[in-house]
Formats: C-alpha cells, structure tokens, sequence
C-alpha cells in the first residue's frame, strides 16, 4: 500500500514535469513560427536554437 | 557612403534607449528554406542592420538597426530586389498583433490537458470501485484526495477565463453561459470535498477539469478564428500605411496621420493616397476619387485644386496645405455613421448566447428543484445536494459550448482557402441570414481600374512604346493589352498632361487632349489622345469593366434567393449600363455616402436582412450599418474595417461561396443544439433520479463533446467533395 504513496506523487510529478516543458515551449516562443521552423532545419547556417527575442 | 533618402520614415521604427531601431516588414512570396536565407543573407548586408530575422508563418520581417545609421526604405528596396513584395509595418500594429489573450488560454488548456489526465489516473481506479470491485472505503478516500490535489489547483487555474467572464457578465446583470459553467466547476468542486471528508463515493474531481478542458477547446478555437482573420486583415490594412509627409521648410518627416495639423503643408508622392482634406500649393496631378466617390474619370488638379482624403494622386507630385484634422470633415461624418452602425451591430445576439438564454434559467432551475424536492422528498440534503450538483454536471454546456465554434473555424478555414477573411463567428451568423444584397459598382462589380475598349491592334501598337515608359495607370493598361514590345526613347514625362518621347526617330506624345494638341476632348470620359508630330491624333477610350463573373454571380444569387440592387455614387450612364450587363433591374446612381447609408437603414427598417458589398469610402458607413458587410481586398481600409468579411482576388464568386458556407454552418450549429438539447433531455431526468455515477458523468460529457465536434468535420468534407 505504502508504494501508492511514493508512486502516485511520482507520476503526478512527470505530468508536472511535461507542463512545465509546456509553459517553457509557449515562453520561449517555440509556437510563434512552426512553417519556418520547419524550413530552418534543411540549411546548416539557419539551424540555430529557438531565438527568444521578445 | 550615402543612400539618397527619398522620404523620412521614422515614423515606423521603434526605439530603444540606447537609440537601436526595430521596424517589421511584411513580406509577401516567402515560401521555403530558400527564400529565408536569401532575404534574411541580403538584409543583413544592408549597412546599418544588425539582425533581421523572417518569420515564415506571418511573413513578417523583424529587422534590428543600429544606433543613428537607420535606413528602413534601403532594407525594403533589398527585399523588393529580391522579387518579394515588401512593406513597412505600423509598430502600433505590431504591438497589438502580440496575442496576449491566445496565449493565456493556451496555457489555461495545457493545464487543462495535464489536470484531465492526471486525475483520471485517481479515479478510474474509484469508478472500478463504483461497480463492485475490491477497492475499500479507505483506499477509494485516498484516491479522492489525491483527485482533489491535482484538480482543485488545475480547475482554478484553468477555469480563470470563464470566471472573469461570468463575473463581468453578472455585475451587467446578465446571465452568460460562463454563468453555469462556473456555477457548475465551483459546486462540483465544493460537494466532490464533502463527499471525499464524509467518505461517501461520488466526487466529481475529474468531471470539474475535464469539463474545463472540453469547453477550454471550443474556447480557443473560436478565440483564433477572430485572432488569425484580424492579423489577416491587419497585414492588408498595412499595404496601405497611415502615414503622412509634413513638409517643414523643405525637410519632409514622416508622421502618423492623426498627427496633421491644419495648416500643415504635406507632401503627396505619385501613387499615394491624401491623409486628410486640404488644397493644392502647388504641383499638377491627376486624382482617382474612385474609391470616395465611385466616380471613375480620373480629375486633373492644379494649384487651388480642393483635395478630399483618400483620393489617390496618379501622376504628380503634391504639395498641399491641410484645412481639416483627420478626425474633422467629411471623413468624421462618415466615422459617425460607422460607429452607430457597429453599436447596433455590436446589439446583435449570437446563436450561442440565445442558446444561453434558454438554457441557463431552465437548467438552474431543475437543479434548485432537484434539491428542494428531494430534500422534501425524504432523500436528505446530502443526497439532494449530491443529485443537484450532479443535475449541473451532465448538463453543463461541453456540447454547447462546442457547437458553435468548431462549425465556425471549419467553415471560415474553408473561406479562407478561397480568399475570403472571415472577422469573427458573428459575422457568420449574421451572413446566413441575409436576404437582400446591395452592391457597389465601382471596384465591386466592376474590377475598379480603367481598360483599353474598342481600339484596332496596329494603333495600339503604334502608341504602346510610349505607353510603356508611362507610370499612369491609363498608359500601364494600354501596355498591358499592348503586350512585350519596343520602348520610346528620350521620354519626358509631364505630370498630370503626358509622357513625350521618340518612337523611330519621330516625335510622338501620349496624353490629355491639350498635350497631344487637340481642342476641347470631353472631361467625363476616360480617355488618352496619342499623335506623332503634325500627324492624325488617335483617340483612345478606357472603361472600368465589369468582373468576368460578375453577371453569372448575380445568377447564382438570385438562385439562392436574395434580391439585389446597385447603390452607386458615379453617373447614371456608367452604371445603367453595368447593372444591365451584370443583369440586375435595381440600380440608383448619383447617391452620397450619407444617402447609401440611409437607404440602407430603411431597407433594415422594412425588415430586410441587407448584405452590403462595397469598397470605397462612400460605401463605409452603409457597410457598417448593414446587417453583413463584404468588402474586396482592394477597398479602403475604413471600408475593410467597416466589413465583416474581406475577400480577395478577382473573382466576384466568392460572395456566393461565402453566402453558402454560412448558411451550411448554420444548419450544422443548429443541428449541433438540437443534439446537445436531445442530450440534455436524457441526463437532466436521470441526474435527477440518481442514475448518475462519475463513471456515467464522464462518459456521457466526453461522448456528446465527440458527436458534436465530428458533426462539425463534417461540412468541410461534404462542401469539398461537392466542387
């Protein structure tokens, strides 16, 4: 019985986990541009990390 | 080095303290990979950019300059060199397109999302329990509780837009369907903690988010619908930028238009629009007052000349002095018109929200009875309690809230593909009830610009080398019709006369009677005299033509069942005849702006549903006040903003189309209410007698959010299968 106790909080905590990687994508802009992002990827030069300019 | 500044344009950088600029272009013709590094490689060489980065889905251009150096027109001429279409962006309009309100919900449905997962992962194992399996009083409270620490926090935070809503909706003393829903969460919420504190087996942890995450869908949805439609028409809006050229000695500066002083003397470059009313200083042009008055003779102006705002100068460039604000003269007038039109507008009651008015009276009263009447009924008050929140739960709007709004983006997503812009789901609604339909001759029915008619091939060919050194727009459709050829040599153009120049070696002219050295010629009409030295003068003659579909659109219509009638503020002459083309009886000419909008208001007042399509600014307030509006792509931004829906490209069809797809959404909303209503019919009795269980709640919430989200897919296939 006592596992519930560990493993319930545990598996709230990696949904916790996949929300804050929601908020961070959504902060950094990660939604702002989807049909350029994917036309960056296909040159070297434009394949640079998320620009977080505002 | 040194680039030529040809006008002032700082009125459209943003500074920072340190004096860096930042200005947004609008880039139209981006497509790939390849095209991003082109431009973004050719605007970085520009001297004094620092950054510039294109972004792909808005085709916007955001491009950072150094401190002093700031050159915006050489960064838009590298674009344009590069055969893209360039423009600057209003930096007002580039605040206001950060969407603050998309993004909240956004983050309200991701935690939506998160709290409806997680909390069934409490309490599937508590609906096991339900139907007799071994999950012990103890267990099944612990599980509750572990339900209540993910979805109490979930349910606040997500619900947040519904409750800021149903508040301000209830401090107006009315009820929205934000009312229930918050009613519902909250109680559901309150009564799932007594029953976990006094261990009992039905809380509804799991239908308070899940609920929210359903209704959070349709919310968003319906939220980019208006967010994409008004960046669509802000990106058309700034083709044409609110910017005028004050001349202060003989230094021209940008400035916004609602910054013109009377007095002010501004500058008016060949193929710009006047900002506000004033008189010529001095310069010869011609004005296209099309798009005011719907006249389409073009008329010569000179010094003393009046100007209305909005005309376009074609030839010359203007010196004039400002006599009125932007806010004062005719133009105001018309905004007048305008803003009492979009008050009634604004009056208008959407489908949803008459949903609501039936709705939410009915549900809370047979919640308030399923409490006082099983209470006295014998079921005790935490049973009847139980049986109320329950009433609210089933019943709460997921379906409805749904219905609308997945119709309305299928709907406008297929507009949009046609090139029509649809501004908000109301407009859509409104659409599907129209009857009677005005339309605008100048620029509506017709294509707006002046084409060559009735001349023999070899004369064109013989004027067409001058007609192509020429930039005014009845000499660029003389080369249009000429095609590719020879050009005229040594051309000198004279603003607001014609363009001279040497074809073989002889000396020809291209222009208004006088130039060309003819007497008199007829003001009214457009026309262009040609003639080599002491030779025959030709007389050539422009129309505005009718759209190719024009006469087959108005067909269509009629099948549809709508009247029709012309509102035009040209001549008779002109629009006798293309309401005969086009095949519509009803026309009137000659009409003022004031007098449209009055035509319309009485047309509204005998109980017509009016469509109005207009483009010019005469048309402006009849589109406000009309019960839809429809302006082309073309059309002055006042009209695009008086309109409900924008369409572009050079077919008239689209109206058709668009009539069409809104009556078909209606019908698919509609039938999305009968469903939910069907729905409610079942669970409301059987929440009532104490039929449902979390287990039933979720499944049926869940299950009619399905059906109505499907039934609303389906218009998009069945209209795309049809053509």
């Amino acid at each position: 019985m006592n596992i519930i106790l560990f493993l319930a909080p545990f598996s709230v905590g990696l949904g916790a986990m996949g929300l804050l990687a929601f908020f961070w994508t959504m902060r950094s802009g990660q939604y702002d541009d989807p049909k350029g992002d994917a036309a960056r990827i296909l040159y070297d030069h434009l394949d640079e990390r998320p620009d977080a300019d505002d | 080095m040194s680039i030529a500044l040809p006008r002032d344009l700082e009125a459209f950088i943003q500074r920072d303290d340190a004096g860096r600029g930042r200005v947004e272009l609008l880039v139209n013709g981006a497509r790939c990979a390849g095209c991003i590094s082109k431009i973004e490689k050719a605007v970085r060489g520009v001297p004094g950019v620092s950054a510039a980065r294109l972004n792909l889905t808005t085709g916007k251009l955001a491009v950072e300059l150094e401190a002093g150096q700031a050159d915006p027109q050489a960064v838009v001429e590298t674009v344009e060199g590069l055969g893209y279409r360039a423009c600057l962006f209003d930096p007002a309009e580039a605040k206001a397109a950060q969407d603050r309100e998309g993004r909240e919900l956004a983050l309200a449905l991701g935690v939506a999302g998160f709290g409806a997962g997680n909390v069934m992962m409490f309490t599937v194992p508590a609906w096991a329990g339900l139907f007799g399996q071994e999950l012990n009083g103890s267990t099944l409270t612990l599980m509750y509780w572990m339900a209540a620490i993910v979805a109490t926090p979930c349910a606040l935070f997500a619900g947040r837009p519904f409750f800021r809503s149903a508040w301000a909706s209830l401090k107006r003393g009315k009820a929205n369907m934000d009312v229930p829903i918050s009613i519902g969460v909250i109680l559901t919420l309150i009564v799932s903690f007594s029953e976990t504190i006094l261990q009992g087996r039905h809380a509804y942890f799991d239908a308070a988010v899940t609920l929210l995450f359903l209704l959070l869908i349709g919310r968003y949805l319906d939220h980019r619908l208006r967010a994409n439609a008004r960046s669509a028409a802000r990106d058309l809006l700034a083709l044409q930028t609110p910017v005028a050229m004050r001349l202060t000695g003989d230094v021209e500066q940008g400035i916004p238009v609602a910054e013109v002083a009377v007095g002010d003397r501004l500058v008016i470059a060949p193929g710009e629009r006047v900002p506000v009313d004033g008189v010529v200083e001095s310069g010869r042009s011609e004005l296209d007052n099309a798009l005011i008055t719907g006249e389409t003779a073009l008329a010569p102006v000179g010094a003393g000349a009046r100007l209305h705002a909005g005309a376009l100068n074609l030839s010359g460039r203007l010196v004039m002095t400002a006599t009125a604000k932007s806010e004062d003269s005719t133009l105001a007038a018309i905004a007048r018109l305008m803003e009492a039109g979009a008050q009634t507008r604004s009056a208008y009651v959407r489908l949803a929200d008459k949903a609501a008015a039936l709705y939410v009276p009915v549900v809370h009263t047979i919640a308030a009875l399923t409490f006082v009447g099983g209470w006295a009924l014998g079921l005790g008050p935490r049973e009847a309690l139980l049986r109320a929140a329950a009433v609210l739960i089933v019943t709460c709007p997921c379906a409805l809230g749904l219905a609308v709004p997945a119709v309305q983006i299928a709907a406008s997503s297929r507009l949009f593909r046609k090139g029509v812009l649809v501004k908000s789901g109301a407009a859509l609604e409104r659409l599907s009830e129209v009857d009677h339909i005005v339309f605008d001759k100048t620029g509506v029915l017709t294509e707006g610009r002046p084409r060559l008619i009735d001349a023999p091939a070899h004369l064109i060919a013989q004027a067409a080398p001058l007609a192509r050194a020429s930039r005014h727009p009845l000499a660029r459709a003389m080369a249009l019709e000429a095609g590719v050829g020879p050009v005229a040599t040594e051309c000198v153009e004279t603003a607001g006369q014609g363009v001279e120049g040497l074809i073989d070696g002889r000396r020809a002219r291209l222009g208004r009677a006088a130039f060309v050295g003819v007497e008199g010629g007829d003001a009214r009409e457009t026309e262009l005299w040609f003639g080599f030295e002491g030779d025959v003068k030709i007389r050539f003659v422009f129309e505005d033509q009718l759209r190719n579909d024009a006469a087959e659109t108005i067909a269509r219509l009629r099948g549809l069942g709508l009247s029709i009638e012309v509102l035009s503020g040209d001549l008779a002459g002109p629009v006798r005849e293309i309401a005969r083309a086009a095949g519509i009886t009803d026309w009137r000419a000659g009409l003022t702006p004031f007098e449209k909008a009055a035509i319309v208001d009485a047309l509204k007042s005998s109980g017509r549903k009016v469509l109005m399509v207009g483009d010019g600014l005469n048309d402006a307030a009849a589109l406000a006040k009309a019960h839809a509006s429809m302006a082309p792509g073309a059309a002055v931004d006042a009209a695009q903003n008086a309109a409900d829906l924008v369409f572009t490209g050079e077919g008239l069809s689209v109206v058709v189309e668009a009539i069409e797809t809104a009556r078909e959404a209606r019908r698919r909303a509609l039938e999305n209410f009968g469903f939910s209503a069907l729905y409610n019919l079942v669970a409301a009795p059987a929440a009532m007698l104490g039929f449902i269980n979390p287990f039933i709640a979720a499944l049926a919430m869940s299950g009619s959010s399905m059906v109505v989200l499907l039934n609303a897919a389906r218009p998009r296939l069945s209209l795309r299968s049809r053509r």
